[in-house]
Order: structure tokens, then C-alpha cells, then sequence
């Protein structure tokens, strides 16, 4: 591999994505759970607020993504916006509701108004879940791209059983990563329903990824590529998906939560290392996959783009840190709450 | 329609949606930081209250922003994935850059800002609040100088690319980021737009305070201190867009003489040139139907002098034919006069309202011109109008075009993205774009009303609950 500006966009890029999924993961498992696990307003307000003042800054790292695509990688964010074109409508609404249903939940106190709110969170998270893994699904997999680079499909290309699959794991493990968050970040008896949860969602998930990963090997060339030894990160991102359920069990929620970003940040991985250095495989010619030599920006451009990311994602990741670090307490029920 | 100008409306409809947000953002994070400091510095609870007041009504505004944004950062692939092609070299690097610059900062302290009250020591808080401003404001001059490139290309060379099936298309190539930085059209307008959103919240502050000394509600200290920000920052705000926009006036008249001329309905070249009051045209016979002008006006406008030449349309026609090929370069010329005409007409009111109720301040009788305060909630629409209008007609008027001088907007649409596509996602955002303004219109009214949030610096805690311990 000649490790090149392009390459190194191409890891700011998977960078981005495990950022997003980590971050922006438990959130939706927050907002999906929700209905499920606040019986009464009260205790759906302290749902809300253990991801409150961190969720729109977690949702930056998508946004982020699309506009380090665009930068780096024209053709891939062209071919793929307009390629995936229905599908990004479903997640925008989604996204848009879920948005402001935050904000406005709280600030009208007829109990019609929060119900709609709520269940604008429950779907507005739900959705994108389903979505991100359909959609990273179809990458892995190739979509039909002709030769000049356009997507050839219409939306029910994207909608197989093998692409609904992938939804539902990448549902079933950020319900649990939100799950496993809220354990830590709530008290009392929500605390208690989201270890249950927990529980109960970690056996699901296993199963549900372990039947994805299999079929993945039968019809895309990710595992393929990879070769008989896939190499670490897979491996470590199944060990540590097993070892979930072994903390949840010991009550080691501190771990659990460790063990479910890295479960979900090297499934970014593998599936961006199966890539390489393919960003959007055709599904019609090998010669049509959009690859990070012919989607790229020029190097004039990657160059001014790689020193803007050198020093400004580390400044990001620090105070990103640091305000998690400032809202590291629980969150009880006779807590001032903001939302 | 087909699919182009469905593409098209719906462009318009979700940027100027956005662009309803965004105004107030930028203008009220400032004042809110700033009454804020006031309070560090003199520990006077009054500016505390101010601070929560005001920044409950600026999060639910911001709120809007934020998903209205999501819907703007995809649009371009989306819709306008020719257009992502030709210039994406371009034009993606300062959006990626707004996110990582400016995105970030904002929405992570904001949060600290509304969580933090009083989990962070004072300076730290004051700090999160006054990046948040900060931020806002480097946000509007990234997508600004985005869109300055399509305004007045710069710093790019054009390139022929061989595509995966052997056939040739051409693309921009960066050559020289920093005049993308330095681009002359982004320094007439961002101080245009950064003025546009500081008079948009100070007429905010003096509409809402204005009721509330005209309904002569509690808090009255509360409120005419409000006011007394609102009216000297929409004073010195107002002079400075009119300002400003005198200077985009004259640097368009260079860069895109096109759109000032349809912005004048000037039909044939003038020296000197008349200033339009007022025109009814046949805009399909280029020509006047009835017309007041003042003479030599526009020159002294575009060239501080009395006379110098103002090309017209007609003229401009000819030269974009020889140069461009044939085609309409015409952008719609009673749509750029008439949203020309609101902006400036919606700015001039401002200033007339705004020095006027600064003098009565300083007369000390505000509170005796009633019928001024009963009509200021209502002046609120006025900043909205002229930032609308504004944009319509910055946009509008470089039609055909969309990269001016490179692409235009009919080859820069998504061909693989059919008309059906674009009406059934037009519907949606509409739908729920219109349904979200009533929402916010809502809100927005019921906390700028409520005095019970001002009451010992507590707002409200909403809760159909028996009250709960509040760790304040
Ligand atoms: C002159 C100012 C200006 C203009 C012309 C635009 N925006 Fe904007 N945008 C802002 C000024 C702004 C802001 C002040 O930074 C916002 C408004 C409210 C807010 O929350 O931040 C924002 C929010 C915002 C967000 C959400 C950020 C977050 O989650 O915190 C995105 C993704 C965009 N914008 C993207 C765009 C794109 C792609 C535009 C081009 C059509 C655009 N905006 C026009
Ligand atoms: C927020 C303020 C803005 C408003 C209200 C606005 C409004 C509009 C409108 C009404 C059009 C349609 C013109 C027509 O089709 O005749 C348009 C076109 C366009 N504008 Fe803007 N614009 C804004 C800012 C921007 C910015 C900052 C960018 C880029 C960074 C941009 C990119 C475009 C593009 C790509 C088009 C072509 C699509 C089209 O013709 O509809 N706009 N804009
Ligand atoms: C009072 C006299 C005013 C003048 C002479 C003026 C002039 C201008 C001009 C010439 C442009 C077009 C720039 C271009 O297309 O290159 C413009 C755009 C704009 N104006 Fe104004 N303007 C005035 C008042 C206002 C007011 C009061 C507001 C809002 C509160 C406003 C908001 C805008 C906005 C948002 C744009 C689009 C962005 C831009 O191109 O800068 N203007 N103005």
C-alpha cells in the first residue's frame, strides 16, 4: 500500500464514521429506548437529559463526514447523494423531527404535546439507525454505477434482505450501546430498566451480527479481500462484542460501554479496510467502482484540506472530551433539568 | 415541472427556510454574550436574567437552524450532483471546513452553555457562550466565501477529466486557496450579512420588550434596558448595512454587471445613469411600460460621481453572446427588481424606526409613544423581509448561471434524479418545514411573553409534576 494524500483522506473519512457511529450510536439506543424504558415523564426527561447537552455535537461528526466527502472525495459524495437519493429524504425528516423534538419537549407542558415529541425522538432515532446500516451495507456490497461515474439504480436496489439485515444489527447494537450509556448515566430505577435491557438486547445482537457477518462473507468480497486471516480489527471487534455480554453480567458497565465502542468502531474499520481503496464499489464493472484516485479532489486541494484536519481534529476531539468529562455525573430523578 | 425546477424550488424553499434561523443566530448569540459579560463584570443579577431570557428564545431559533442546516450540508449531491462534480475541488473544502471549524465549536458549547449554568465556574461559562457567538459568525464567513466563488469565481483553472468510460468532461481545479480566502465578493458580503443579523436581533429585542412596555407588564426595568441594547444596536446596525450594501452595489456593477441591471430594470446603457423609484416593464419586450427615475443617481450610486457609465441589459445581452455563445443571459427582471426594492425599502424603514425610537429614548419618553411601541412587535417582519429578499435577489439575479461564467443551472441538476424524486421530497420538506414554523412561532411567543421565566432568574421549570427540588 503507497500511502498517499488520497489514502490519508481515506482514514479521516473511516476516522469520521467511527467518531459518529461511537458517539452518535448511543444516542439513537437512547432515543430509541426512550418509550420503553420511562414510565413516567419525569423519568423520560432524565432519558432525555443524559444525552442533552451532547447530541447535537455528536451529530456534527455526520455532518462533518458529508463535508470532508465532498471536499476529498467529489465523486463519491456526488455519485452517492443523488445515487441514495430517496433513502437520504427518509433520513433528513427523521433527523430534522428528532432535531427539535429535543428542544421542544420540555417547554410546553400539555402531556399531547410531549407524547408527540416523544415518539418524534423514538423514530427519529429509530429510523437512522436502521438507515446507517442499509446504507453502509449497499457500500460494501457495490451499487450500480455506470461509466461516467452516475448511479444506475433506483431505491429498491438499495432494499434486499441482505441490506435489511444490516439494519437491523445496526439497530440491535446501538439500542445496546444506548442501553449500556444510560446504565451509566442515569440513576435509580431507570438505571435499573436500562441494565435490564441491556441484557436482554446483547444475546439478540450477537446472534443477528453473527448471521450479518456470515452472509457478508458469502456475497460481498470485504471478508474476501481480507484473506483467510481477516487481521486484527475484526477479531477484536468480535471478541469485544462477546465479551459485552460477560460485563453486563459482573455489572462492570464502565467496561461494557468500552467494549461496545470498540465493537462498533472496528466494524467501521473492517468494513473501510475491505474498501480500499474502493469507495463506492460498482456492482456492474470493477472498472466503474468510484476508488480514492478517481473521486478525489486534486492534490492541491487535499494538501490545504490535510493541514486544516491535522490541526483542528485534535483540538475538536479535546473539547469534546472535555465536556463530556463536565457532564460525567448522573443524572437523578431530583435533578434540575434543562430539557 | 420537470425535474430542474422542481430542484430548483426546492433549493429556494429550504435555504431561505434556513436563512430565517440563521440571521437571528448569528446577531442574538452576540448580545446574549454580551449582556452576559455585563454580568461578570457587575454581578448585577438583572443581566443574569437578560442572559436566560434571551438565550431561551435564541436555543428555540436555534434549534431550527441546526435542522435546517442537516437538509443544506446534503443538498448539493442530492439535487445538484453536476453541479458537486464541476466544482467540488472547489467548493467542498469550505463547507468541510465550516464543520470542523465552526459546527463543532458551536454545538458542543452551546450545550455546555445551556447545561452548564451551574455545574461550570463563571469565566469558563461566559466562555462557552461567547464561542458559540464566535463560531456562528466564522460559520457565516465559510459558507460565505463558498458561495462567493459561484458570485465571482476565483483562485481555479479548468481541467478536461477522462471518465471511467473513456468519454471527457471538464472540472475546476483549485490553483490558489488563499484567493478563494481573499475573493473581494466575500468582503462585501459578509459584513453585509454579519450587520443584516445584528439589526435582525436588535429588532428582535425591541419588538418583544416593546410589547412588554406597551402592555406595561412587571419587569419593567427588565425590559426598557433590553430595549435600550435593541435600539442602539439596530441604530448603528441599520447604518452599517446600508452601508455596506452601497459597497456591494458598486463591487457588483464590476462583477456582475447582469444582476445590477436587471436590480435597475436598466434596459439600455445610460451615462449618466437614473436611479429606478419606480418601474412597470414589459419585461418580455425589454423595454418600459411606465417608469420614475432620478437621473444620474445610479452613477453617483456605483461610482460616487455623477456620471460614468451603467451598461444595460440589451448591451450586456450582446456582450455575453459574443463571449458565452448564444443563449438568455437575462436573469428575471421584475423578480431582481422587486426583491431589490423590498430589501433596500425594508432597510430604509428600519433606520427611520430605529433613530426614531432612539430619540425618544434619549428624550426619555419612549414609554409616552405608545403607538410607536404597538407597532414595533410588528416591525419584527422587517429584518426577516429584507434578509429574504436580499438572498432572492443575489441568486436569482445571477440566473442563468450558477458558478458564474462556468456552469449554469440547468447543466449543474442531478440527471439520475427524476422529477417524481423531487416533488415527493419538495412535499415533504415543505410539509414539515411549514408545520415546524408554526411550532416555533409558538414557543417562541409563549416564552417571549411568559414574565414568570424572569421572576428570581428561574425559568420556568416545565413540569406537570409537584414541584421538585431545583439545585439552583
Ligand atoms: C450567513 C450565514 C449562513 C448561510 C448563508 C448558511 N448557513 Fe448554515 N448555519 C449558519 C449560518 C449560515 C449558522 C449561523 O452557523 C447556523 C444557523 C443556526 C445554527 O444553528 O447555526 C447554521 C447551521 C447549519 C448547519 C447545522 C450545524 C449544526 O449541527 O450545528 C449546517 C449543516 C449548515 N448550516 C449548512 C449550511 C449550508 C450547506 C449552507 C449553504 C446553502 C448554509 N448552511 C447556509
Ligand atoms: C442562506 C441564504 C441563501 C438563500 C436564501 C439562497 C436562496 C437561493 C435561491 C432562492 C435560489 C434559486 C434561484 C433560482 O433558481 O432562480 C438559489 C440558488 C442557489 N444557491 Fe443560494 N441562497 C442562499 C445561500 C446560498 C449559499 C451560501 C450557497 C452556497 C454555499 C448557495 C448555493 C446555491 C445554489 C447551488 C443554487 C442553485 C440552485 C438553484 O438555482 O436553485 N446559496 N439560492
Ligand atoms: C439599506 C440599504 C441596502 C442596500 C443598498 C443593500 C444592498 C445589497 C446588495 C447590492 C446586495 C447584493 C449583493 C450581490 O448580489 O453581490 C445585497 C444582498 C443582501 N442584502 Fe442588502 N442592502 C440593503 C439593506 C439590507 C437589509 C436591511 C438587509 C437585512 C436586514 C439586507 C440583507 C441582505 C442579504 C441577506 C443579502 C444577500 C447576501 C449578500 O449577497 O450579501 N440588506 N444587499
Amino acid at each position: 500500500m503507497n500511502f498517499d494524500l488520497n489514502s490519508l483522506w481515506f482514514v479521516l473519512i473511516a476516522i469520521l464514521f467511527v467518531g459518529f457511529f461511537v458517539l452518535e450510536g448511543f444516542d439513537y439506543g437512547v432515543g430509541i429506548l426512550l418509550p420503553f424504558l420511562g414510565r413516567d415523564d419525569r423519568e423520560r426527561r432524565m432519558i432525555i437529559n443524559t444525552i442533552g447537552p451532547h447530541w447535537d455535537g455528536n451529530e456534527v461528526w455526520m455532518i462533518t463526514a458529508g463535508g470532508a466527502i465532498f471536499a476529498a472525495f467529489p465523486q463519491w459524495y456526488a455519485t452517492m447523494f443523488s445515487g441514495f437519493y430517496l433513502a437520504l429524504v427518509v433520513m433528513l425528516v427523521a433527523l430534522i423531527v428528532r432535531g427539535v423534538a429535543f428542544e421542544f419537549r420540555s417547554k410546553h407542558d400539555n402531556p399531547r404535546w410531549r407524547a408527540v415529541w416523544d415518539g418524534a425522538i423514538f423514530f427519529g432515532s429509530l429510523i437512522p439507525a436502521i438507515l446507517w446500516g442499509v446504507a453502509l451495507s449497499n457500500i460494501a456490497r457495490g451499487v450500480p454505477i455506470g461509466g461516467s461515474m452516475m448511479f444506475e439504480g433506483t431505491f429498491f436496489d438499495l432494499v434486499s434482505p441482505y441490506s435489511l439485515l444490516a439494519g437491523v444489527a445496526s439497530l440491535l447494537i446501538f439500542t445496546l450501546h444506548g442501553a449500556i450509556f444510560l446504565n451509566l448515566k442515569s440513576g435509580g430505577a431507570v438505571a435499573e430498566r436500562a441494565l435490564a435491557a441491556a441484557k436482554r438486547l446483547w444475546l439478540p445482537a450477537i446472534l443477528i451480527i453473527g448471521g450479518f457477518v456470515v452472509w457478508s462473507y458469502a456475497s460481498t468480497d470485504i471478508f474476501t479481500r481480507l484473506g483467510v486471516n481477516p487481521g486484527i480489527p475484526p477479531i477484536v471487534a468480535v471478541l469485544a462484542m462477546l465479551s459485552i455480554g460477560f460485563f453486563i453480567r459482573e455489572r462492570q458497565m464502565g467496561w461494557a460501554f468500552i467494549a461496545s465502542m470498540v465493537a462498533i468502531a472496528l466494524s467501521v474499520v473492517t468494513v473501510f479496510s475491505g474498501l480500499y481503496p474502493r469507495v463506492l464499489p460498482s456492482s456492474i464493472s470493477a472498472d466503474f467502482s468510484l476508488t480514492i484516485y478517481n473521486a478525489a479532489a486534486s492534490d492541491y486541494t487535499l494538501t490545504i484540506m490535510s493541514i486544516v484536519a491535522i490541526l483542528l481534529v485534535p483540538v475538536v476531539l479535546g473539547y469534546q472530551a472535555w465536556s463530556y468529562w463536565v457532564f460525567r455525573k448522573r443524572i437523578e430523578r431530583m435533578d434540575h433539568l434543562e430539557y | 415541472m420537470d425535474a430542474l425546477s422542481l430542484a430548483r424550488l426546492q433549493f429556494a424553499v429550504t435555504t431561505v427556510y434556513h436563512f430565517f434561523f440563521v440571521p437571528l443566530t448569528i446577531g442574538l448569540s452576540i448580545l446574549v454574550a454580551v449582556m452576559q459579560t455585563i454580568y461578570y463584570r457587575t454581578g448585577n443579577e438583572l443581566y443574569k436574567r437578560m442572559a436566560k431570557f434571551w438565550g431561551k428564545l435564541f436555543i428555540i431559533n436555534f434549534a431550527l437552524g441546526v435542522v435546517t442546516g442537516i437538509v443544506q450540508e446534503f443538498q448539493f449531491g442530492m439535487n445538484w450532483s453536476e453541479y458537486a462534480r464541476f466544482t467540488g475541488d472547489i467548493f467542498g473544502a469550505p463547507l468541510a471546513i465550516e464543520a470542523l471549524l465552526a459546527f463543532f465549536i458551536e454545538s458542543t458549547f452551546l450545550g455546555v452553555w445551556i447545561f452548564g449554568w451551574d455545574r461550570l465556574k463563571k469565566g469558563v461559562h461566559l466562555a462557552s457562550i461567547w464561542l458559540v457567538a464566535l463560531a456562528s459568525n466564522i460559520s457565516a464567513l465559510w459558507i460565505l466565501i463558498a458561495n462567493s466563488f459561484m458570485q465571482e469565481p476565483v483562485g481555479y483553472a479548468l481541467k478536461t477529466v477522462t471518465l471511467p468510460d473513456g468519454s471527457e468532461t471538464q472540472r475546476v481545479v483549485m490553483t490558489d486557496f488563499f484567493a478563494l480566502l481573499t475573493n473581494p465578493n466575500v468582503w462585501v458580503q459578509f459584513p453585509h450579512v454579519f450587520f443584516a443579523g445584528l439589526l435582525t436581533a436588535a429588532f428582535f429585542m425591541m419588538g418583544i420588550s416593546g410589547w412588554h412596555l406597551w402592555r406595561r407588564t412587571k419587569n419593567h426595568e427588565f425590559f426598557m434596558r433590553s430595549f435600550h441594547i435593541g435600539v442602539v444596536v439596530a441604530a448603528v446596525a441599520g447604518i452599517m448595512v446600508a452601508l455596506n450594501g452601497h459597497s456591494q452595489a458598486q463591487h457588483m456593477i464590476k462583477s456582475q454587471p447582469m444582476k445590477m441591471a436587471a436590480a435597475e430594470a436598466l434596459w439600455d446603457s445610460e451615462d449618466p445613469a437614473s436611479f429606478s423609484i419606480f418601474t412597470i416593464g414589459d419585461e418580455p419586450g425589454r423595454r418600459d411600460v411606465f417608469a420614475i427615475r432620478i437621473p444620474a443617481l445610479l452613477s453617483i450610486l456605483a461610482y460616487n460621481v455623477p456620471d460614468g457609465e451603467v451598461k444595460g441589459i440589451n448591451q450586456l445581452q450582446k456582450e455575453y453572446e459574443e463571449k458565452y455563445g448564444p443563449g438568455d443571459y437575462v436573469p428575471p427582471v421584475a423578480f431582481t427588481y422587486w426583491t431589490f426594492r423590498a430589501m433596500v425599502g425594508g432597510g430604509v424603514l428600519m433606520i427611520v424606526i430605529a433613530w426614531f425610537a432612539l430619540f425618544r429614548v434619549m428624550q426619555q419618553r419612549l414609554e409616552h409613544t405608545r403607538w410607536l411601541l404597538r407597532i414595533l412587535p410588528y416591525a419584527i417582519v422587517l429584518p426577516y423581509a429584507s434578509n429574504t429578499s436580499g438572498w432572492l435577489m443575489t441568486e436569482v439575479g445571477r440566473q442563468p448561471w450558477i458558478v458564474f461564467g462556468l456552469q449554469q443551472t440547468a447543466d449543474a441538476v442531478s440527471p439520475n434524479v427524476t422529477a417524481e424524486m423531487v416533488l415527493l421530497s419538495l412535499v415533504l420538506f415543505t410539509t414539515i418545514y411549514g408545520v415546524l414554523m408554526a411550532v416555533d412561532i409558538f414557543l417562541l411567543n409563549k416564552f417571549a411573553k411568559d414574565e414568570t421565566q424572569l421572576e428570581g432568574g428561574i425559568l420556568p421549570e416545565p413540569s406537570s409534576e409537584p414541584e421538585v427540588a431545583v439545585s439552583f
